[in-house]
């Protein structure tokens, strides 16, 4: 069973009906008891990293989340939960869980061609295997809607990256924790297969 | 680098697929969920349905159109028509939407997309804009105008100043959509995008006009959209997803082949 953790950060139906579709268990919660003692954890959402910390804390699924790590739980964070993993987001200056070292900064890309956010599909290429994103080919593109971007400080962290007038990480993990910075549950079907690698995956 | 995107326009009345022509004579063209499936599984990179419902009784049909997609196909896609409050917009995302599409609403009630850009963020907020091509004037200096009410009503806007406000009342993407090239299959107007494209900072997509994968490329190029809307060219099986991608590819044009 994958918990959904609700935080009020939007995207958990698309979640839902994307594991629904796969066949795979899984309920939304914002009880932090059951997050606690979730065999799963999915910690999706769109929106501002400081609203979502607020509302993680309100909730205390902020301490259920970090316990869950701990104990060893598969955590699998989307978009802004690929960033409020991190120590520190320059979105409001805002203190993450801190679960990888690094911030998350906003793109100020140079050419006035790319704007921000950074909105639509784009390739994600493999740097370091990992059975969550297995049977990904190159040139594999995700949909994307974000102006801030991880930056983990040890790059044994990063796993993939993208590119958006610069190379910046889109899937980042450690132990029992991954993250992807795309929408999974929106980027058709290898977004799927990812979905489904995580549902069986055994860090 | 960001792949140019190509969605397809469905527009729906009371829960079924038409095409229209230059904003009038509706016909019936199938089942919109059904349709959307199949360009899904071709590769489409996003999906917009419009409600042109025309009674308020039939407008939770289209809640269950929303549905039914939101449950089988795993793209964004924006739900328009017929939205006026915070409340219409919640109720489509909730549905499955990831973004809503307003037009009329929002020229008449401008504040609509402020409310909707601080409720649901930027990024789900897609203003719709329909323009004509008429004779410059002091209040529409760029010789393009905004009509609203499905191409009923001119409204005496500049669509290049509306475009702006959009953005800065909090806009996340817009649909720049030509009534002169509607329907004609003759190319997008590309003048008019690209004059909007330069004059805005968020992504436009480019609708009305395109017949052949070419006018496409025109407009993603010289035309300077993010993304390129398709209606006809798919929905009379004239092309498939997979050729137009095909061949903008071969011209160079960045787009996303795998899926």
């Amino acid at each position: 069973m994958i918990t959904i953790v609700d935080y009020k950060a939007g995207n958990l139906t698309s979640v839902k009906r994307a594991l629904d579709h796969l066949g795979i268990a899984n309920q939304i919660s914002a009880d932090p008891d059951l997050v606690r003692k979730a065999d799963r954890i999915i910690f999706p959402g769109v929106g501002a990293a400081g609203a979502a910390m607020d509302v993680l804390k309100e909730r205390n699924l902020d301490s259920a989340l970090k316990e869950s790590f701990r104990r060893g739980a598969p955590i699998l964070g989307i978009c802004i939960g690929c960033q409020i993993i991190l120590s520190r987001s320059e979105e409001g200056d805002t203190p993450g869980l801190d679960l990888i070292e690094g911030v998350c900064s906003k793109f100020e890309p140079e050419d006035e061609a790319l704007k921000v956010p950074h909105m639509g599909w784009n390739a994600v290429d493999v740097h370091r295997p990992h059975p969550i994103l297995q049977h990904l080919k190159p040139g594999d593109e995700f949909y994307f809607v974000h102006s801030y971007y991880p930056q983990p400080v040890n790059p044994e962290t990063i796993y993939a990256t993208s590119n958006y007038g610069l190379t910046f990480p889109a899937a980042i993990g450690v132990d029992n924790l991954f993250a992807v910075q795309f929408h999974a549950e929106k980027s058709g079907p290898i977004g799927l297969h990812l979905l489904k690698n995580f549902s069986s995956w055994r860090p | 680098m960001l792949s140019k995107r190509i969605i397809s326009c469905l527009d729906v009345r009371d829960g079924k697929l038409v095409k229209s022509i230059k904003f009038v004579n509706t016909v019936d063209i199938g089942n919109p969920t059904v349709q959307a499936l199949k360009y899904y599984q071709y590769g489409l990179d996003e999906l917009v349905f419009y409600d042109i419902t025309a009674s308020s009784e039939n407008r939770n049909i289209m809640l269950d159109v929303v549905n039914q997609v939101a449950e089988q196909i795993f793209i964004p896609f924006s739900v328009g028509g017929g939205l006026r409050t915070v409340e219409d917009c919640a109720q489509v995302l909730r549905a499955g939407a990831e973004k809503i599409n307003i037009n009329s609403a929002a020229v008449k009630r401008p504040g609509l997309i402020s409310e909707a850009a601080k409720a649901f963020g930027s990024q789900a907020v897609v203003l719709s804009m329909d323009v004509l091509r008429v004779k410059p004037a002091p209040q529409i200096p760029s010789g393009y105008e905004i009509i609203i009410n499905g191409g009923r009503n001119p409204m005496g806007m500049d669509a290049i100043t509306w475009a702006q406000r959009g953005e800065e009342l909090g806009a996340g993407e817009l649909v720049v959509n030509s009534i002169d090239a509607d329907g004609t299959k003759a190319g997008y107007e590309l003048k008019l995008t690209r004059q909007i494209a330069e004059a805005v900072r968020i992504p436009v997509i480019a609708s009305g006009g395109g017949g052949v994968p070419e006018h496409l490329y025109d407009v993603l190029t010289e035309g300077k959209a993010d993304a390129a809307l398709i209606a006809s060219m798919l929905h009379y099986d004239e092309y498939s997803v997979a050729e137009i991608k095909q061949y903008l590819a071969s011209r160079g044009i960045k787009i996303r082949e795998t899926y």
